[in-house]
């Protein structure tokens, strides 16, 4: 079995501020703390899983700054066998189609059985990366796996749809999966295994070094532009509770008392 | 100008609830492109299905076929894009859904079309096609215009908007299905349906429900004692039971149940979209967040900015005193 896993260093933003810089494009991440992404460290995991029951070799892939490199170290340490990260400032990175065609540049002389993505990505949230990698090297892919049984030339995969309910197609191989959170229980990276990290592959590459013409993978080569972000209006109709929280537990007591809530 | 066609989303037999927002979206947008807005219904048996549709006042376009009784992306693939090419249409649009997400990137990229996923809203300025959607946990809107294209695909995310009422009657045209063989390579295999626990959360009166917030089950013994005093049941966010902490059948939010209880308890949960969007039905919402930027607070009741792990006790207390 010979699988790639696509990774992205995300800012975890669940609890904190965000900020849109002057520029009304970007946001100030000055203080925000970036780690793999949700989804993702859930396909690295499933990844490694098949390769422990399977056989075979594993590698990540990964387009990002040079500081990400902590976290594809953090794959390796779990199990995979070598990584591959991008680094280009002409890629267009606001358009998930076009990092699927960067993606597809650094798979199309490679030989495999599955790609891994995770299904969606914290930041963006688009979705489609890993569907649009699939059409890009003309492969099966199946999206929101939350569950995958490796067969004989087949993949079955159990998407997770809307309400819970599980849909189970039958893919050939080679496929793209992109995986949904809590398919698996990722592990911590074993001592050894960091150990093992620092010595394992990394290479770093530009688009040139991928053969990818840089004119195809541009902000002029994306149909979509980031015109404006902007931190939305929040309509709140919510009492707020002030005080130590001793008080506001006291206050809040006497709200649902009297008003009968519980 | 061509059309929009809005692809209608169906599962075992129902239209589902995006398909009725999409209806709300694009007659209004059309008016705006200066187009006709229609429908487009892929599936078996969609004769019911389609006379619902209908009744919003647009053209439904049907292709009923037996291979289309359960869905498959690349049918569904094969299809748009043959028809992309007869009708070119100005929009084609579907729902941000595990349907819509598993083939409208993979369509885009063989079409070489811009796709805008996830949009809450869509705008025509000045002959620009522009979508508002939602980055970094909720916290930021973006607007994303589409340049130039002969056609502009674009999902919508579920709950976005409120489905409208039925209009004037529409019409309902078959079309011949263009997919005329079979898909070797991809098999629809079966459903399997959500896990039944011990408790159902749906008939919940007073749930509590816990978040990333809860950081281990270690700490799920002080919300149980609060659950024990005022009758509550205990549900969680997605990323609680993605931790195992909670199991996964008391899930809220899209992808596990919708639930209306008299009173809902959030606790260390942030509300991302998909989690407001199974609990706002909820009849009083309380949520105690440290980040006061959080989601949830949109849509809660009652709000208190601090940590659960001193709240938590000291209102169980409290609720004990008052309660006698």
């Amino acid at each position: 079995m010979k699988s790639f896993v696509c990774i992205k260093y995300v800012p975890d933003t669940s609890e904190a501020e965000v900020k849109v810089n002057p520029d009304g494009k970007t946001v100030d991440d000055s203080r925000f703390s970036y780690d793999i992404n949700d989804a993702d460290n859930y396909a690295v995991e499933e990844s490694v899983l098949i390769k422990e029951d399977k056989g075979g070799e594993v590698d990540v892939l990964s387009i990002g700054p040079k500081q990400s490199e902590v976290m594809i170290r953090m794959a390796l340490a779990k199990g995979c066998d070598r990584a591959t990260r991008i680094e280009d400032e002409r890629i267009a990175g606001h358009d998930p189609l076009i990092i699927a065609r960067v993606l597809a540049g650094a798979l199309k002389d490679q030989e495999f059985d599955l790609v891994f993505t995770g299904c969606m990505a914290a930041d963006d949230g688009h979705m489609s990366t890993g569907v649009a990698l699939a059409e890009e090297l003309g492969v099966n892919h199946a999206s929101m796996v939350k569950e995958v049984e490796v067969l004989d030339g087949k993949v079955k995969a159990h998407r997770e749809l809307e309400g819970g309910l599980m849909e189970v197609v039958e893919l050939e191989l080679p496929a793209v999966l992109t995986i949904q959170t809590g398919i698996n229980e990722p592990r911590y990276a074993p001592i050894r295994g960091i150990r093992q990290a620092q010595k394992k592959e990394l290479n770093v590459k530009s688009l040139d070094d991928l053969g990818l013409d840089p004119a195809e993978v541009s902000f002029d080569a994306s149909g979509i532009i980031l015109e404006n972000l902007y931190i939305p209006e929040v309509e709140s109709a919510a009492e707020f509770i002030e005080g130590e929280p001793d008080e506001k537990a006291e206050k809040l007591a006497s709200i649902l008392v009297k008003g009968g809530l519980v | 100008m061509g059309k929009i066609l809005v692809l209608a989303e169906h599962r075992q037999g129902e239209l589902r609830d995006i398909s009725y927002e999409m209806m709300a979206i694009a007659p209004k947008l059309a008016e705006d492109m200066g187009c006709e807005a229609e429908a487009l219904l892929i599936g078996s048996n969609l004769d019911d299905m389609a006379g619902k549709l209908s009744g919003y006042g647009v053209k439904v376009n049907v292709i009923d076929d037996p291979v289309f009784e359960n869905f498959n992306a690349e049918k569904y693939q094969k299809v748009l894009s043959s028809l992309i090419d007869e009708m070119k249409p100005a929009v084609l649009m579907t729902g941000q859904t595990a349907q819509g997400v598993d083939f409208m990137p993979a369509l885009a990229v063989e079409k070489k079309l811009p796709l805008i996923a996830e949009a809450i809203d869509l705008n025509y300025e000045d002959g620009a096609l522009k979508a508002t959607r939602t980055m970094y946990s909720g916290k930021v809107n973006a607007t994303v215009a589409f340049k130039p294209a002969d056609t502009y695909l674009v999902t919508i995310r579920e709950g976005a908007v409120e489905a409208p009422e039925p209009a004037a009657a529409g019409s309902v045209e078959k079309l011949d299905s263009p997919l005329k063989e079979d898909i070797p390579y991809r098999k629809f295999v079966e459903y399997i349906e959500a896990e039944v626990g011990d408790v159902d959360i749906t008939q919940s009166e007073i749930l509590i429900a816990v978040g990333r917030g809860l950081k281990e089950d270690k700490n799920l013994p002080d919300i149980e004692e609060l659950a024990k005093a005022i009758k509550a049941d205990i549900a969680g966010s997605r990323a609680a039971t993605d931790a195992g902490w909670i199991p996964h059948d008391r899930q809220v939010g899209t992808s596990g149940k919708t639930v209306k209880p008299k009173l809902y308890l959030a606790l260390g949960i942030s509300g991302a979209f998909q989690h407001v969007a199974g609990m706002k039905g909820a009849k009083t919402v309380v949520a105690v967040n440290k980040d006061p930027e959080a989601p949830i607070f949109t849509v809660a009741d009652y709000a208190i900015v601090d940590d659960m792990f001193k709240v938590v006790p000291a209102l169980k207390e409290k609720l004990g005193e008052l309660k006698g």
